[in-house]
């Protein structure tokens, strides 16, 4: 309560960020976040496009060193070019994926959770359905449905992962709907889309927001295990599980081909999981600061 | 009780029948026709049709779907559509090594992350209690394949301690289920601490302190008993997570099991194996988690199983 009266001055948002800021591990999950994305967007500025598909024998295996800042694998190519071009396509596969997901399940769980009964209990029971599969296996099947492909498998990753998203939701709006803030709301004769969109959504929201910024770390370790087992992103496009499963065989020899690209998921996932965790202490009123 | 079990287990049945017709949906829907693609570039039409007739693609996707379901009722998976092996058969004799992978991974988690998460509980803040966040924080991020290759390299390749690949014995299953249990070993050693953290505020708890229990007896008599409850919840959690680990780890050490049937299914498109094996796992799956919520029924008497 003290720091309430301290912060009073501020927004609700501000002091979410406040809180969200006072968390050292998530601030530093989101400042490497953002080095790594940024050095992903920016890479054709120094990177040539050219040095991840290039294949050069004279060049293989080079350690890392000045020119080669990674290393080169098998074909000569230059491993931190192949890593930061993958970053584009592992971190923006991991959004796209998470943005479908959350598209449907907020959705399906929306229209659950606001008209509850005979809908609620349809739409739910097909999210049953999809999550008593694991997740894996799910999307397995559906990339064996509809054929490889880069895009494909992020149809499969989303469809395997919307129900998580369907039930976080439904429950929490349905919670809502019988708060006492909107009864008192409908009392003062506020519209029924004002109240959607004044109280129950920005109060819904957090939870959603929480596991879509953990989904992501999960959905890009997902992503970089079909590239592993040669399902996801097709090689010689670079994508961070592809990476590792083209220096498979040649890891023993040459240890760097298999740390630095496993490290990249590491770091980014872990990076992820810091935001999430941060994110929902701040979003949780009762934490405190 | 048992109404509830047979609701559970009735539960199951749209499971399996949404799950089947969804991927014959969207397989009718995708492009590609898999006898060609079977055939390969070179097929000529006549053979084409021939095996469109043999897999009996030429019925209307439902006339396909109830003819498969009808096999299914009768425990009849087909047959793969590359191999011509019995899907059935086929998984079975894979089963065991995947089983065992499974088990002895969970194992581990039990074993292992039970008394380490008692301990971090009890010693708060202590050595323990840290080096296992930190190692809770650093297994969740790391894909369970590559800290799989990467042990594999030190371990069996360049210490030699270990078999690197295959499944002839007890011994191959060391590192494999190791690999696979790392993913939840430091997430269950934080959930039983955390669990028991609670308890150990409670009233009851209080009491047993003020009546001069000793810290044991307290630990073990009061606050474990309820402080290993969720614990019961957690290790049917972690049965997806482990078939989900288990499809990388069997690729990582090349083990024959269920896993590497799928992903040469999948690469090939051999959708009745693909069929077989996601059906089979989920029931499995299903019936697991339905004991695990027996068991926790029975420890926790405050918990009402309502059919």
């Amino acid at each position: 309560m003290k720091k309430k009266r301290n912060l009073s001055n501020k927004s609700q948002l501000g002091m979410i960020a406040y809180r969200f800021s006072k968390n050292k591990l998530a601030m530093f999950g989101l400042a490497v976040i953002t080095v790594m994305i940024i050095m992903c967007v920016t890479a054709p500025l120094y990177i040539d496009y050219e040095s991840v598909y290039k294949q050069s024998m004279a060049d293989r295996f080079i350690t890392p060193c000045a020119e080669h800042l990674l290393g080169t694998d098998q074909f000569g190519r230059d491993l931190f070019a192949r890593i930061i071009y993958g970053g584009r396509i592992s971190l923006l596969a991991g959004l796209v994926v998470v943005v479908i997901a959350l598209a449907l399940g907020v959705t399906l769980g929306g229209i659950a959770g606001y008209f509850g009964g005979r809908v609620d209990n349809i739409i739910m029971r097909i999210c049953d359905i999809f999550m008593a599969v694991p997740r894996m296996l799910l999307s397995m099947a559906v990339v064996a449905a509809l054929g490889q492909g880069t895009f494909k498998m992020l149809i499969a990753l989303s469809i395997a992962a919307f129900p998580g998203y369907a039930r976080t939701v439904r429950a929490s709006i349905m919670t809502l709907r019988n708060q006492e803030y909107v009864e008192a709301a409908k009392c003062c004769g506020t519209g029924p889309a004002r109240i959607i969109f004044k109280h129950v959504v920005p109060n819904g929201l957090g939870p959603v927001i929480v596991s879509a910024t953990l989904g992501l770390g999960g959905t890009i370790l997902a992503i970089a295990s079909l590239g592993f087992l040669g399902i996801g992103v097709a090689s010689p496009t670079p994508e961070w599980g592809t990476i590792l499963s083209e220096n498979r065989t040649n890891i023993r020899y040459y240890p760097y081909l298999g740390l630095v690209p496993g490290m990249f998921i590491a770091i980014s996932v872990m990076c992820l999981n810091f935001i999430g965790d941060g994110l929902r202490d701040a979003l949780d009123p009762r934490t405190k600061n | 009780m048992a109404k509830y079990i047979l609701k559970r287990i009735l539960m199951l049945i749209p499971v399996v029948f949404g799950i089947t017709l969804f991927i014959y949906v969207i397989m009718s829907l995708a492009p590609g026709d898999p006898a060609t693609l079977i055939l390969g570039a070179d097929a000529t039409w006549e053979e084409i049709l021939a095996k469109r007739q043999e897999l009996g693609l030429n019925d209307p996707v439902l006339v396909r779907y109830v003819k498969y379901m009808a096999g299914v009722l009768r425990g009849d998976f087909g047959t793969s559509w590359y191999n011509g092996y019995n899907v059935m058969s086929e998984f079975l004799s894979r089963i065991p090594n995947t089983l065992t992978l499974g088990l002895l991974s969970n194992l581990i988690v039990i074993i292992v992350g039970i008394p380490l998460g008692i301990i971090a509980a009890v010693k708060q803040n202590g050595v323990i209690d840290y080096s296992t966040l930190v190692l809770a924080m650093l297994f969740s991020s790391m894909p369970a394949f590559w800290f799989g290759l990467m042990a594999q390299i030190y371990f069996c390749l360049t210490l030699g301690w270990l078999p690197a690949t295959g499944a002839e014995s007890m011994k191959h299953f060391i590192l494999p289920a190791l690999t696979l249990a790392s993913g939840s070993l430091a997430g269950q050693v934080r959930l039983t601490r955390t669990s028991m953290l609670e308890v150990n505020k409670l009233d009851y708890v209080r009491t047993a302190r003020s009546k001069g229990c000793s810290e044991s007896r307290i630990i073990l008599k009061h606050v474990l008993r309820n402080g290993l409850l969720p614990v019961i919840t957690s290790i049917g959690g972690h049965i997806a997570t482990i078939v989900g680990g288990a499809i990388v780890t069997e690729s990582v050490f090349a083990i024959p099991g269920v896993a590497s049937l799928m992903i040469n299914a999948v690469k090939i498109r051999d959708v009745p194996v693909v069929m077989g094996i996601i059906v089979v796992i989920s029931v499995f799956v299903g019936v697991i988690n339905l004991l695990v919520d027996l068991t926790y029924a029975l420890v926790d008497p405050r918990v009402k199983l309502n059919g």
